[in-house]
């Protein structure tokens, strides 16, 4: 049933398998765990060399268990549940969100050789052979996006359930902002599944694999699908993550801490727990979307499963730095300039380059000349650009002619002019940044 | 023997959710329920081997259509303030225990009299509906829905997604209503953008950028702003 693909599963299911896959379970568990504390502590030294500090010095060598204080310390706080709060949904919400954090890394292959032929990606664990990953649903990339729909509930519940104002006002901010880039997310990981025409992520990474071009050019994704869909995969994954410079969610001058704010103690840290967690994944999801996953370049010369893992790693730690990056460099977005990058710009452009990506791929499958498919494309974009003009020109005379239409009536009745001067005065503002005139 | 415990695990889920949503007073509640009726839900796919169908299950429905629920439950404050006691329609919850049994008779009714031809297992003329062989021809589910969506069913798909888009593009024209108070925000907005007519001659202003002439000002008299 589920990893169809997975040797293991092909075998007669007994007590030993069940006990690989325990295994593979409990290291994915203890990786996950550790990643956190490491990408913590990553996170603080890296934004403290950017901000010329030291950053934490004292809890083990180079401050490397500063998370474990932390957290240590954090479960002998107190836990507080306020007296308004729903208490169930109260108690519910930090494990919703840290749950499908855990989950999404199941699927996530995170190392083997994929460049051999017999059996890519295949490993043997005490003679069993099995994949480097928990679990390989058919499903694959949409037990991602069902997963990072399910960790809008923590967020949301959290601020319903805190019973305040300042998280429910977050976790309204949190759940449009996820639901909306979220669309976004799909629109790029389906120009993915489009070239590599599955779902199930071992296949994906299979896709990926192997020389590329002129054994030079890796065959990634991120080349394949012509790199649009990879950033507006970025951006959209760091505005689902709620990572800077997306962070209104928890943005401290207007939200307090946001939907988190009424929070402490364990269950606080169950939140800051999963949203590194969520880093984490997000950029194994990221890397094996776009990055050939543990599929190394094929003139990488030594063999074995740890080359993958080694990749792996290596293009995981890039995109880990570079969250810690946007944190450290960029200032927070406003929320409308959110909600208009999301909607307006990167769900056109994904579905637009979509679009494109579906032609080529039928242009190939039926084998029509390039010229032809160039010329006409070159006409189709001539044709789109003329009625884009076109409705840029309508719009800014449908503009014109309404503020031509108000300035009539209002010279008619002075009514506009009394009404501005009145909502000025309401607002007790001074006329300081523009003058107006007649 | 796995299969049934995996159905009788989920069909509780199922049921237990659903009783939820039927009982509890508080309508957030009521949606956390609904969530558990439909992962229960997508379970039993799985257990069909339906996995495509399980995944859309969850991010169509746990992951959007309840939300926008939580949505409107939240912004629109539908809270256990409201008065239970009162019925808004006089007579209705009578008539809804005897609906509902009706409704619940019928089903039960059907599953007894019909279940081979419910299930699937033989049309209704008594001939085997579904060859087994069609079931098992290499494919997974999700190749075999596209397949059957993009050529069978093309034509519907189509409508469909026409349908959903004519629908959004409506809503958003029926709730952009620009009202009159709003374009005067407008108004008053391009006002402030746009560079004035000539320098500002009023010393205790801040200076002002010289700019070309502009035609779509604010038509406030000049001195009223000012003089404030």
């Amino acid at each position: 049933m589920i990893g169809a693909t997975d040797p293991l599963f092909a075998d007669p299911f007994g007590l030993p398998e069940v006990g690989v896959v325990l295994l593979k379970v409990f290291v994915a568990f203890v990786f996950l765990l550790v990643a956190v504390m490491f990408n913590i502590w990553f996170l603080r030294k890296v934004i403290s060399d950017m901000q010329n500090r030291i950053g934490p010095n004292l809890a083990g060598p180079w401050g490397i268990l500063v998370t474990l204080a932390d957290g240590i310390k954090l479960f002998f706080k107190e836990d507080l549940i306020p007296e308004k709060s729903h208490r169930f949904v109260f108690k519910l919400a930090p494990y919703l969100s840290l749950i499908p954090a855990f989950l999404v890394f199941a699927i996530v292959p995170i190392g083997g050789d994929f460049n051999r032929t017999d059996g890519p990606g295949i490993i043997s664990i005490f003679g069993h052979e099995t994949l480097l990953q928990v679990a390989d649903p058919p499903v694959g990339i949409l037990f991602f996006l069902a997963m990072s729909s399910l960790a809008i509930y923590g967020v949301m519940l959290a601020g319903w359930g805190s019973g305040s104002k300042y998280p429910l006002l977050g976790s309204v901010r949190a759940s449009a902002q996820m639901v909306s880039y979220e669309a976004a997310l799909g629109l790029s990981i389906a120009s993915v599944v489009l070239v590599s025409g599955t779902l199930s992520m071992h296949d994906m990474v299979l896709t990926q694999a192997g020389p590329g071009f002129n054994s030079f050019v890796p065959n990634w994704n991120i080349i394949v699908t012509g790199f649009i869909p990879f950033f507006i995969f970025l951006v959209a994954g760091t505005a689902e993550l709620n990572h800077p410079p997306f962070d209104l969610v928890e943005a401290e001058q207007e939200l307090v801490g946001g939907f988190h704010t009424e929070y402490s103690s364990i269950r606080f840290a169950l939140f800051y727990l999963a949203e590194f967690m969520n880093q984490i994944t997000m950029g194994a999801i990221i890397v094996t979307l776009f990055l050939g996953g543990p599929a190394g370049p094929a003139l990488f010369v030594p063999k074995g499963w740890w080359v993958g893992v080694f990749w792996f790693f290596f293009k995981l730690m890039l995109f880990l730095f570079g969250f810690v990056w946007l944190r450290a460099t960029l200032p927070r977005l406003r929320y409308d300039q959110l909600m208009d990058l999301g909607w307006k710009l990167l769900i056109p452009v994904s579905l637009a380059w979509f679009l494109v990506l579906a032609g080529i791929q039928i242009g190939r499958d039926r084998g029509w000349s390039s010229v032809e498919v160039g010329a006409f494309a070159l006409g189709f974009g001539v044709v789109c650009m003329l009625c884009g003009a076109l409705l840029m020109m309508a719009l800014s005379s449908a503009r014109a002619q309404r503020l031509t239409d108000l300035e009539q009536a209002s010279a008619d009745s002075g009514q506009a002019s009394a009404d501005l001067g009145q909502k000025r005065a309401d607002l007790g503002e001074t006329p300081t940044k523009g003058v107006l005139r007649g | 023997m796995s299969e049934v415990i995996v159905f009788a695990v989920a069909a509780i889920i199922v049921l237990s959710g659903a009783v939820g949503v039927v009982i509890s007073r508080n309508p957030v509640h009521s949606a956390l329920f609904l969530i558990q009726t439909l992962f229960g839900v997508a379970v039993l796919f799985v257990l069909q081997e339906a996995h495509f169908l399980a995944a859309v299950q969850i991010v169509v429905y746990a992951g959007a259509i309840v939300i926008l629920f939580l949505f409107v439950i939240m912004l629109l404050g539908v809270d256990t303030a409201d008065d239970w006691s009162v019925e808004p329609i006089a007579g209705q919850r009578p008539l809804t225990v005897i609906a509902g049994a009706a409704l619940g008779g019928l089903g039960l009714a059907l599953v007894v009299v019909a279940s081979d031809v419910l299930t699937g297992k033989v049309r209704s003329g008594g001939e085997r509906a579904l060859d087994e062989r069609a079931l098992d021809n290499g494919f997974t589910d999700i190749e075999r829905i596209g397949r059957v969506l993009f050529s069978d069913y093309a034509l519907s798909f189509e409508i469909t997604a026409a349908l959903l888009t004519v629908a959004v593009i409506g809503a958003v024209v029926l709730t952009r209503r620009q009202l009159r108070s709003e374009l005067l925000e407008d108004l008053e907005a391009v006002s402030m953008d746009l560079p004035p007519a000539a320098p500002a001659t009023s010393g205790s202003e801040a200076p002002t950028p010289p700019g070309e002439g502009n035609t779509t000002a604010a038509p406030v008299a000049p001195g009223e702003s000012r003089a404030r």
